[in-house]
């Protein structure tokens, strides 16, 4: 089944440093879909078109579709603060907000007037133990979220996510700012996690790609060049330049 | 051999720049200590009881000066009362909320421009607008907007520069997780720029308390044998009080003048502190 579907989408920016031209691509539920290439691609754009973070930011036009269990999430009725729970966002560096641990997770729930301390709590437990960070933290959940390692802030901010219960897990660039360890735990939780949402990756390096991917998108300068279950993609691609980028000779 | 001694010179500029830079900072230090000291030494003996909490007496020439304490306690809290929260507000819209476009900027340097005006223009105003025009004749009230209005600006750029100063990551994230601009503001932004927010609004507060000309024309009253009842009443205030005492009553003593410096400038000196030690606590238990 396709959660995310993006019809020829184009984006464009006003100060028009980075963009996405024509893009078609489906996105399959219970999988981790890798979009790579070089920086600069429109990766990252293409997530937060996703979610609409896209809003923050100066953008001067938008053409095509998204849908998003087949509504057109562009559409400007869409309720944004709904979708963005639904389509949840780990960032690159892990940024966990000015306050507690526990409140770091509680946080996305106290937004949608959720008071019960039992409700909290519980879901509070069940967030950290999803991102395994519970045995790490329990006994100092009222410390601040600067206290842990980056490692773990980087899986408070996936708790943080998970608390929310979404349907599809973004991540940009998850563990670019971690060391091997860290990276690892990240990789095999999300392996571990996956048949449960969707997942959208966007690694940090090409062996990382080839080590998630169940589909993989190569994206250069806003142009979607090839899209492709991940074992195809890899070992056989079929546009020169993708099979350029993946054997390093250039990126 | 050349390269010794260009080495020598340029060790010589240094000495030489250093410590002329050191000296010029250490000279700014005096003037306020040598102000403080010499304020303290001539007034302390004044300072009693009695002096705080006492009505003048003898046309001013003794008994204290309570009606002129109170009366600048509340002209800043009146001032604080209008200010703080419009001032507050319109940071918030100007930082979090306002587009950059033609208007927002001519705000800004509406703002900016503002702070620059000097302030007996501002009296002259607040006796146009507030005392004459909307008839709330020499009082209070008309004092604390007119007050207010001058020290708008102040809290407005630093509250603005307070916000813009917290992390855009934080608002990114929080707007990500389905907060709404509003929440984000509000259990985000504000938490993290209060300290500096605080700071600003103390620093234009401790201006209003210090100035003359903007009341002279609104509130101060020269001399009244009762304390103000309202706030349309007329009000003694320090700073108009130093005024009269030193150019307008023969036969004063010094003594009576100092103290009565003495008092206003503890009073803005303690808003100063109070501002310095808000910032100390917040910056030690900041989490980023």
């Amino acid at each position: 089944m396709d959660k995310i579907v993006i019809e020829n989408f184009s984006i464009r920016y006003s100060d028009g440093v980075e963009s996405l031209r024509n893009i078609s691509l489906s996105i399959p539920a219970n999988a981790v879909t890798v979009l790579f290439g070089p920086a600069g691609g429109g990766k990252s754009t293409l997530l937060r078109a996703i979610n609409r973070l896209n809003d923050l930011a100066d953008v001067k036009e938008t053409s095509g579709r998204i849908l998003f269990n087949g509504q057109n999430i562009l559409d400007p009725k869409v309720d944004v603060v709904e979708l963005r729970r639904k389509i949840g966002m780990v960032f690159s560096r892990p940024v966990v907000l000015p306050m507690s641990i526990y409140q770091n997770v509680s946080y996305p729930l106290e937004l949608m007037g959720e008071k019960r301390k039992s409700r909290l709590d519980e879901a509070v437990e069940k967030a950290l133990k999803r991102a395994v960070l519970w045995d790490e933290v329990y006994d100092r959940l009222h410390d601040p979220a600067t206290a842990i390692s980056g490692g773990q802030q980087q899986r408070l901010c996936l708790a943080r996510v998970f608390a929310l219960e979404p349907e599809v897990i973004m991540l940009d660039e998850p563990t670019s700012a971690l060391d091997p360890v860290s990276t690892a735990r990240i990789e095999g939780l999300m392996h571990e996690i996956k048949e449960e949402f969707t997942i959208v990756w966007v690694p940090h390096n090409v062996q990382q790609a080839a080590r998630m991917a169940d589909y993989a998108a190569f994206f250069l300068q806003g142009e979607l060049i090839e899209y492709a279950e991940g074992k195809k993609l890899f070992v056989n691609p079929k546009d020169q330049r993708t099979s350029d980028y993946v054997t390093g000779r250039f990126g | 051999m050349d390269m010794k001694r260009s080495l020598t010179s340029a060790r010589i500029q240094e000495l030489i720049g250093e410590n002329l830079l050191r000296l010029v900072s250490f000279a700014t230090v005096l003037p306020v200590l040598a102000i403080i000291v010499y304020i303290v030494i001539k007034g302390a003996p004044a300072i009693s009881w009695e002096f705080l909490t006492s009505m003048p007496r003898d046309g001013m020439r003794e008994g204290g000066i309570l009606p002129a304490i109170v009366g600048t306690f509340y002209l800043t809290l009146g001032t604080a009362v209008f200010s703080v929260p419009l001032g507050i507000a319109a940071a918030i819209y100007i930082a979090e909320y306002a587009p950059d476009n033609f208007w927002t900027r001519l705000i800004r340097i509406a703002i900016i421009n503002l702070a620059g005006i000097p302030s007996v223009v501002y009296g002259l105003f607040g006796l146009g607008l507030f005392v004459l025009f909307l008839r709330f004749g020499t009082s209070i009230l008309a004092a604390s907007l007119t007050l207010s209005i001058m020290t708008l600006p102040v809290i407005i750029s630093t509250a603005e520069e307070a916000l813009r100063s917290v992390p855009q990551a934080f608002r990114t994230v929080s707007i990500g997780l389905g907060a709404t601009r509003w929440q984000t503001v509000w259990r985000i932004v504000l938490p993290q720029a209060l300290p500096g927010i605080v700071t600003g609004v103390i620093l234009g507060l401790e201006r209003a308390a210090g100035e003359t000309a903007p009341i002279l024309f609104t509130g101060a009253a020269f001399f009244l044998p009762r304390l103000p009842q309202s706030p349309l009443d007329a009000t003694m205030a320090l700073p108009y009080h130093i005024f009269v005492i030193s150019t307008q009553v023969p036969g004063m003593p010094v003594k009576i003048q100092y103290g009565t410096v003495l008092v206003l400038l503890v009073f803005v000196l303690g808003m100063n502190l109070i501002a310095t030690l808000i910032r100390q606590r917040a910056r030690a238990r900041r989490m980023w």
